[in-house]
């Protein structure tokens, strides 16, 4: 930890041991299973996202951590020690609710300080913080608003400084921004992330917004129905997902079905393509190649050089402004979707629809897939 | 389009003026017609005071009907003191009442607002299943169980806490039974429905900032039933000051709430301009609480927009 014992109410034990440690965590509702044997470490000074569809369970999983729920089996351990039946109010992590939770009979000061009021704290001490944390989200001035005075993006800084004025070991996030409108969303991502680097606090966010879990996050979980499917930064799991949901889940990626050969090239239905590498795959396996859209270059002639490369035609073009996506139809009646920046200041887009086109991309721009 | 926004101006006025004008028909006429009579004297005619209003006698006759009212029944009020006891034990047993509904209802009320969503309407429909059998009904079967055989008595016997009979009826204690048993479904229901509309995340919020749960029921759960609490008490404690069948039937004939004097002015006096007078006297008196809850109300509205 950064700066010690003042960014936490503890003093971290060892610096060895990760911070929040899940170990084969099981949870039921009834006969539904909501989290199913996970394991996950969580480091000091983290900022970690869990990322999944709604229903993955990746809210359940924080509200583990936070003692709303309790695991069916396993246990889950915070530097070192296991937390399980340690009472929510009792636990050194705070919580920014999806919903802000804010108490509406108090005021903003009320609210930031009620967390220390519950603790016998000094009441200038809590004035003091009060006015620190109201600096820290740049709400100074605020003190005496009621919460329903508040716009939405007030309120969220007044949730944020209320589960940050403990100083927790972990600041628990869950889905903190889905209410605030998209560009504010943006700009509060990048506050979120300063904030952490100045905090030194650990950060753990729920999220199903898989562009905002990339840019916020040290660390991805990906999680579908209560597993987790790849624990990794947001470049490698962008670049190197381990499986076709993954893949498919963050960012877009066109997948390509063959069968590996000796040589380490795929045999499909395109023909023979290249591979950069062939990760766990052996000869023989069925394999799917997995291709970013922009990672593949698109030419009226066909392309000379060391790349794969097959012919279509235009079938589809969405103009996004900085970017078009075009849909190829391909040779065996496959699309593969295609991302070209508009570079051109005069608009428009380089291709129309129904031209005949050339896609390549080198060998190594795909990732090669067995599950 | 102009003409048809003119038109909904209109109705809108006109769904304004609805209430306005069924509180001036049902409400401020009669209420004039009373604190006309309360400025009345008695008389043995019929109707059985003085003056008539007459319209037909013209201008004269209206100064003439002026300058016969006079306020000696509002005087009678303040210098007999039976009055003024009759006054004082109504407010006595409506505060007590309304505290010790609020004391009963709040648990009732949280019990249900916390009870599994299906369960709710169930629990609901149970408190309200009283208003099924007619009040009157319910007040006879309280003097069934309450007198010296009655269903009380029986199993405080049997179960060897009392050796002989008490006598229940025509007493305050089974005022304030009476009072409490027909009045808490007006206490449970608006505290229900503040209770019922708060948001349960807010107590995972009070218990992740360190504040245990029965500290948070002070510090989140009561503040915020406030208005709910308010509207209750208001609920029982206006109607329970008027209350005159639960006194009559259940208490004693010492000492009379204030419905039960006006009753007895009313119908055994015949004494019309005093009766109005005490009932005159009894609404402004009432007025007092509901312009605190008023502005209580408009308070949180100013608040909640």
């Amino acid at each position: 930890m950064a700066d010690g014992g003042k960014a936490g109410r503890g003093p971290a034990k060892n610096e060895k041991q990760p911070l929040v440690r899940f170990e084969a965590v099981t949870k039921r509702f009834g006969s539904v299973v909501a989290v199913e044997a996970l394991s996950l470490d969580i480091g000091h000074v983290e900022f970690f996202a869990l990322l999944g569809p709604s229903g993955c369970g990746k809210t359940t999983l924080l509200r583990m951590l936070a003692g709303f729920e309790t695991p069916t089996e396993g246990r889950i351990l915070l530097d070192g020690e296991d937390i399980v039946s340690v009472q929510p109010h009792r636990r050194p992590v705070n919580m920014m609710f999806q919903s802000y939770a804010l108490f509406p009979h108090l005021t903003v000061e009320g609210n930031i300080g009620f967390g220390l009021r519950q603790e016998s704290v000094a009441r200038a001490e809590i004035a003091d913080r009060v006015a620190e944390m109201l600096a820290l989200v740049r709400l100074q001035g605020f003190e005496a608003r009621r919460i329903d005075q508040l716009s939405g993006g007030q309120r969220q800084r007044v949730a944020l400084a209320r589960s940050l004025i403990k100083r927790p070991r972990v600041l628990l996030l869950d889905e903190p921004l889905a209410a605030l409108d998209k560009k504010l969303r943006g700009e509060t991502q990048f506050e979120l992330m300063e904030l952490q680097r100045k905090l030194g606090t650990t950060f753990v966010i729920v999220t199903h917004d898989q562009e905002e879990a990339m840019i916020v996050a040290d660390r991805i979980a990906v999680m579908d129905r209560g597993r987790l499917m790849q624990v990794a930064s947001p470049a490698e799991i962008y670049e190197r997902p381990n499986s076709r949901w993954v893949a498919g889940f963050i960012g877009e990626a066109t997948m390509m079905e063959g069968r590996l050969g000796a040589d380490g090239n795929i045999e499909c239905a395109l023909g023979r393509l290249r591979t950069g590498g062939t990760g766990r795959a052996r000869p023989g396996d069925t394999v799917w190649l997995a291709l970013r859209p922009e990672k593949i270059g698109m030419a009226s002639d066909r392309p000379k050089g060391d790349f794969n490369a097959v012919s279509g035609t235009v079938s589809e073009i969405g103009y996004r402004g900085d970017t078009s996506i075009y849909k190829i139809l391909l040779s065996d009646r496959s699309v593969m979707q295609v991302a070209l920046t508009n570079a051109s200041a005069r608009g428009g887009t380089p291709f129309s629809l129904n031209d005949l086109v050339w896609l390549s991309w080198p060998p190594e721009a795909g990732v090669v897939l067995t599950e | 389009m102009q003409e048809s926004l003119q038109k909904r101006n209109w109705s809108g006025r006109a769904v304004l003026l609805l209430p306005y004008l069924w509180l001036v028909v049902f409400f401020l006429a009669p209420f004039v017609i009373v604190f006309k009579i309360s400025l009345s004297q008695t008389a043995m005619a019929q109707p059985p005071y003085l003056p008539v209003f007459d319209l037909s006698t013209g201008w004269a006759g209206l100064r003439e009907f002026a300058a016969q009212l006079s306020p000696d029944s509002f005087r009678l009020l303040f210098t007999d003191l039976i009055y003024l006891l009759s006054y004082l034990k109504s407010l006595q047993v409506a505060a007590i009442s309304t505290i010790i509904l609020l004391l009963i209802g709040y648990p009732f009320a949280y019990g249900i607002a916390r009870a599994p969503r299906g369960w709710q309407p169930l629990l609901v429909m149970a408190v309200v299943l009283p208003f099924w059998t007619s009040f009157l009904i319910r007040v006879y079967a309280w003097i069934n169980i309450l007198q010296r055989d009655g269903l009380l008595n029986d199993v405080l016997m049997r179960l060897h806490i009392v050796d002989a009979p008490v006598s229940w009826l025509s007493s305050d204690t089974a005022i304030y039974i009476g009072m409490i048993y027909s009045y808490l479904p007006f206490m449970v229901l608006p505290l229900y429905a503040a209770l019922e509309k708060m948001d349960e995340t807010l107590l995972e919020a009070a218990a992740d900032l360190g504040c245990p749960r029965w500290k948070t029921f002070w510090l989140v759960v009561v503040p915020l039933s406030l208005p709910g609490a308010a509207a209750g008490a208001l609920l029982c404690f206006i109607p329970i000051v008027g209350e005159f069948v639960i006194p009559d039937l259940l208490g004693s004939s010492e000492t009379l709430m204030i419905g039960q004097t006006l009753w007895n002015e009313f119908f055994a006096n015949r004494d019309w301009p005093v009766a109005s007078a005490i009932a005159v006297t009894l609404l402004v008196l009432l007025l007092v609480p509901m312009l605190f809850y008023e502005r209580l109300q408009q308070r949180s509205l100013e608040g909640g927009r």
